[in-house]
């Protein structure tokens, strides 16, 4: 067993709860990986778009609640965030957070 | 706690490495499964990533005969003189290395779907345990009499392909003297990039208006109305090129004859000093090659969209624009497609089910002038009862153009870019 496969078996210990929102849920892995077409690889935005890599769980979820019910003005937002559960809110939440 | 991706590869690597999947089919028992993507484009290019970033234990090859991705996303930028062609072309270096990715420049000649191996052009055979095609359409040139003898003399282009005819089209206008007439026909849908020739037309427009303000425009379209933002882009005719934009639905071109520089309708003889045919349009060739243009009239690929995989070719999965579906068919939704491919195959490859229930969304920003745009934005989720996609509620297109927009469109661009190929 390699150094590289030692490191990863216990960098996956220690990372399991994370992984599991990064890994093991492939709804949640495609849905969130859908926001990078405009948001940047990674969540790592290149332009106008903002970051969503390590954003705070609490202020993902309350902007896209606020983009749904139009309270917060959007130039294409209003347009997506209807279409997602609340529950996937949610989950993207995570997910993005848990990006660095 | 946070990790970064390098963090998530390893440790990915690591567990499935662990797990040591018995039931998973493999090349020759090395142990390792591989991918091979044809087609380097939106859809391609992000799947091949997606894969090796989900799961770097699969072996990821793409074979692509062009050296540099050329956008066609932008490209009426580049026609109506905003940005240049340096400017919609990208290396392909960092996604290659960055994701190990192997790399053949070439063509495929031939697919075995029961031995499951491709042929290319230069002679190698490549066997893989999944194969995704996304080559996206091949130009129905035969549709128009006359187009391929019009297109050999470097008279007529459709420019749909961005690359030297992006070039050559945007010479042309260049060329044409103020009070020219440039000649457009759009086929019927379905076609790559509904929105596409009603944005060119707007680009031209704006650029004629600058530069050749006695010029026409004259838009033959083969569909009864506007096939895109039609509120958008008949604002924005009227707003910012009234009597310059000629436009004529119902109005397709059935013949072009390059000597006397002409497009003939049902209706029409079109006179033009630029003439930028479009033509119909089918799923990528490749496609043919797996037996997966299995559509009623055989021109599009139907796949399970799950998995992307074909409905006619077992283990070959198809994205991006060769699709039959009731989504459309833009680069943006030709990465999403591949973001659910790779999931899929992903998890198909590890004896897992991918998400019964994918959802997409679809993003596409028109410039209408050379300061502004408007979108259409849409969240699509698939119904498997249904086997179509449903279109989620807000979504929904621009009826103006705005600056706001206008920045937007670059910054998708940009980002878009980053995604496939960074």
């Amino acid at each position: 067993m390699n150094k590289t496969l030692v490191a990863g078996l216990l960098g996956a210990g220690l990372i399991a709860s994370s992984l599991s929102a990064l890994a093991s849920d492939p709804h949640t892995r495609v849905l969130a990986s859908t926001c990078l077409s405009c948001h940047g690889p990674g969540g790592k935005s290149k332009s106008a778009m903002p970051s969503l890599a390590g954003m705070d769980k609490t202020y993902f979820v309350t902007q896209m609640k606020a983009f749904k019910t139009g309270q917060r003005p959007a130039s294409v937002m209003h347009r997506h965030t209807p279409g997602y559960t609340d529950q996937e809110i949610e989950k993207m939440g995570e997910y993005f957070a848990a990006l660095k | 706690m946070k990790f970064n991706r390098r963090d998530f590869l390893t440790a990915s690597a690591a567990i499935t490495a662990a797990s040591a999947l018995p039931g998973c089919a493999s090349i020759g028992g090395s142990g390792a499964p591989h991918v091979v993507v044809v087609g380097a484009g939106f859809g391609g290019t992000t799947c091949a990533k997606y894969i090796r970033m989900w799961d770097p234990k699969i072996k990821v090859t793409i074979i692509e005969p062009n050296d540099k991705f050329i956008s066609c996303p932008i490209s009426n930028w580049v026609l109506g003189g905003m940005k240049t062609m340096a400017d919609i072309t990208h290396s392909y270096d960092t996604l290659m290395k960055k994701y190990s990715i192997n790399w053949v420049k070439d063509t495929v000649v031939g697919i075995d779907v029961d031995k499951r191996t491709v042929r290319t052009a230069g002679g190698q055979t490549l066997a893989y345990d999944r194969l995704v095609l996304a080559p996206g359409v091949e130009i129905r040139t035969d549709t128009v009499e006359g187009y391929k003898e019009a297109a050999a003399a470097q008279k007529v282009v459709h420019a749909w392909k961005a690359g030297p005819e992006t070039a050559l089209l945007r010479k042309q206008l260049e060329a044409m003297p103020d009070g020219g007439v440039f000649v457009m026909s759009v086929p019927t849908v379905p076609y790559r990039c509904p929105p596409g020739p009603y944005e060119r037309a707007c680009l031209v427009a704006s650029y004629f208006k600058k530069h050749k303000p006695k010029s026409k425009i004259i838009l033959l379209d083969g569909n009864q109305d506007v096939a895109s933002k039609p509120a958008l882009f008949k604002w924005a005719w009227k707003t910012y090129y009234d009597g310059m934009i000629d436009y004529r639905p119902n109005n397709g071109p059935k013949r072009v004859d390059h000597k006397t520089m002409t497009v003939h309708t049902e209706f029409d003889d079109v006179k033009g000093d630029v003439l930028n045919v479009v033509p119909a349009q089918r799923a990528g060739e490749v496609t043919a090659l797996a037996g997966a243009r299995n559509d009623s009239n055989k021109v599009w690929c139907v796949v399970d969209f799950v998995t992307f995989e074909s409905t006619a070719a077992k283990n070959v999965h198809i994205i991006g624009d060769s699709v039959l579906s009731n989504l459309p068919k833009s680069g943006h939704m030709a990465t999403n497609h591949a973001k659910v491919c790779a999931s899929a195959i992903v998890e198909l490859l590890n004896g897992r089910q991918p998400t019964p229930t994918p959802v997409v969304a679809n993003t596409c920003y028109s410039a209408v002038s050379d300061s502004t745009s408007g979108h259409v934005a849409t969240v699509f989720r698939y119904n498997p009862e249904k086997k179509q996609w449903d279109t989620q509620p807000g979504g929904g297109a621009s009826s103006q153009g705005d600056e706001i927009n206008f920045v937007f469109t670059w910054a998708w661009a940009e980002n878009i870019w980053a995604e496939m190929l960074t």
